[in-house]
């Protein structure tokens, strides 16, 4: 528990002390959903009804931005090697990588949501829908992330293979997330249904990324 | 009384043999110095033994340790990269491995004051020089008790006195029933056993 603890307050303190972590995902956030109406052109009944769209898209890119540090950082300066010497399971420790990933650069994109729901003219509904789905959604986009965090340093490749593991593996989350938020505004189908696929995926992922995970690091040992 | 052996132990990295048919053997208050070329394999015995690199030929055993702990969680590693995160200040850096590792927090100030690193503690780890580096590298290992001691080259980039600190180290670490297995070039500055690799394999 001490391991889990001390690890969990060294990487959130790493990701604030930096600012790599959080405040660089929010700005990106920021920039991809200020673009948009640049592109689609100011007119606002269709901002609004591509809203909840935008503003999944933007969270799902910049929680990307940072997962490829995730695990490279500690392999190359030799961090990985000592954890695992630890007593602590390895999956245990690349879990509490992810809950520290979470917590400095998904979960201020959940708090940056309503202010940025506003930009697109979403109604406080809306608004509301959008940054709840993401709250349920963004767990399973680290926990799928953290397995191609963990191929990325396992295959020596870098952090240009990662997107490309990751993003397809993140269609589900993506199409759940933005069909709750559009059945809370709009309908016709319930907000109940997809929002309950939306947790369980993030459910799964939070149980089968880790021991992935933790997998192909042991590969990688070889 | 610990009693680390080794017998028939081979490794192949990337398709190429790095050395077979290793035997050794360490019991509590010994130092086994690996020597050899560049090249050798000094450095991946020492991670084989650690648990970070897999055998792929013999085995590794250790004899009167805790029976539910592989060996790499009885052992220190020590390798070229210090395992530093730039940002935190010196007592955080070993903080963080005490508090991961399961050492004693209480004996922090003694381990950073008994290296020299004293006055450093609040400094953030990005301007302490190489020899500090391994200094504050060689605290975690007098900060958590453990009884084995992987060394990779212990003594590159101290000084003299670290070298003397370190010899010093060593020879306490010994007399607590330890053991030390360290890859070097150099003279360790303790009484040490050699097993050469390369070259006559």
């Amino acid at each position: 528990m001490t391991a889990f603890l001390a690890l969990l307050q060294r990487d959130t303190r790493l990701a604030i002390r930096i600012g790599g972590g959080a405040l660089m995902g929010v700005l990106f956030f920021l920039i991809v959903v200020t673009l948009v109406p640049f592109a689609v052109g100011p007119d606002l009944a269709q901002l609004r009804r591509i809203g909840p769209a935008i503003l999944w898209v933007g969270a799902l890119l910049a929680s990307l931005l940072t997962l490829d540090r995730l695990l490279a950082a500690d392999h190359e300066d030799g961090s990985l090697d000592l954890l695992l010497m630890g007593t602590t399971p390895l999956e245990l420790v690349v879990l509490t990588k992810a809950a520290a990933h979470w917590i400095t650069s998904c979960l201020p994109l959940v708090i940056a949501t309503p202010l940025l729901g506003l930009f697109l003219n979403l109604e406080p509904l809306a608004i509301g829908a959008v940054a709840l789905t993401l709250l349920a959604g963004t767990p399973a986009l680290t926990c799928i992330g953290l397995i191609g965090a963990a191929l990325s340093v396992a295959l020596r490749r870098g952090g240009l293979l990662l997107p490309l593991l990751v993003l397809p593996l993140t269609v589900p989350v993506l199409i759940f997330g933005v069909a709750a938020s559009n059945a809370a505004i709009a309908g016709p189908t319930s907000f109940g249904a997809p929002f309950m696929i939306l947790c369980a995926l993030s459910l799964g992922s939070l149980v089968l990324g880790p021991f992935a995970a933790a997998a192909a690091l042991r590969h990688g040992l070889e | 009384m610990l009693r680390l052996s080794a017998s028939g132990l081979g490794c192949v990295r990337g398709s190429r043999t790095i050395f077979d048919d290793i035997n050794l053997e360490l019991s509590s208050g010994e130092v086994l110095a690996l020597v050899g070329p560049n090249g050798s394999g000094k450095s991946s015995l020492l991670r084989l033994v650690a648990g970070l690199l897999r055998e792929s030929a013999g085995r590794i055993e250790l004899g009167g340790g805790a029976p539910d702990q592989t060996i790499g969680e009885q052992a220190h590693y020590l390798g070229h990269l210090d395992a530093l995160k730039p940002s935190l200040t010196v007592a955080e850096n070993l903080a963080f491995w005490v508090h991961y590792l399961g050492g004693n927090v209480a004996s922090l100030p003694a381990a950073l004051a008994g290296l020299g690193l004293g006055s450093l503690a609040e400094l953030p780890a990005a301007y302490l020089s190489a020899g500090q580096r391994r200094r504050l590298s060689l605290a975690r290992l007098v900060a958590v008790p453990r009884p084995i001691w992987l060394l990779d080259e212990p003594t590159s980039a101290l000084d003299a006195a670290g070298q003397e600190q370190l010899a010093g180290l060593m020879r306490q670490h010994l007399s607590g029933g330890g053991l030390i297995l360290a890859a070097t070039h150099g003279p360790l500055g303790i009484e040490a056993r050699e097993l050469k690799l390369g070259g006559t394999a």
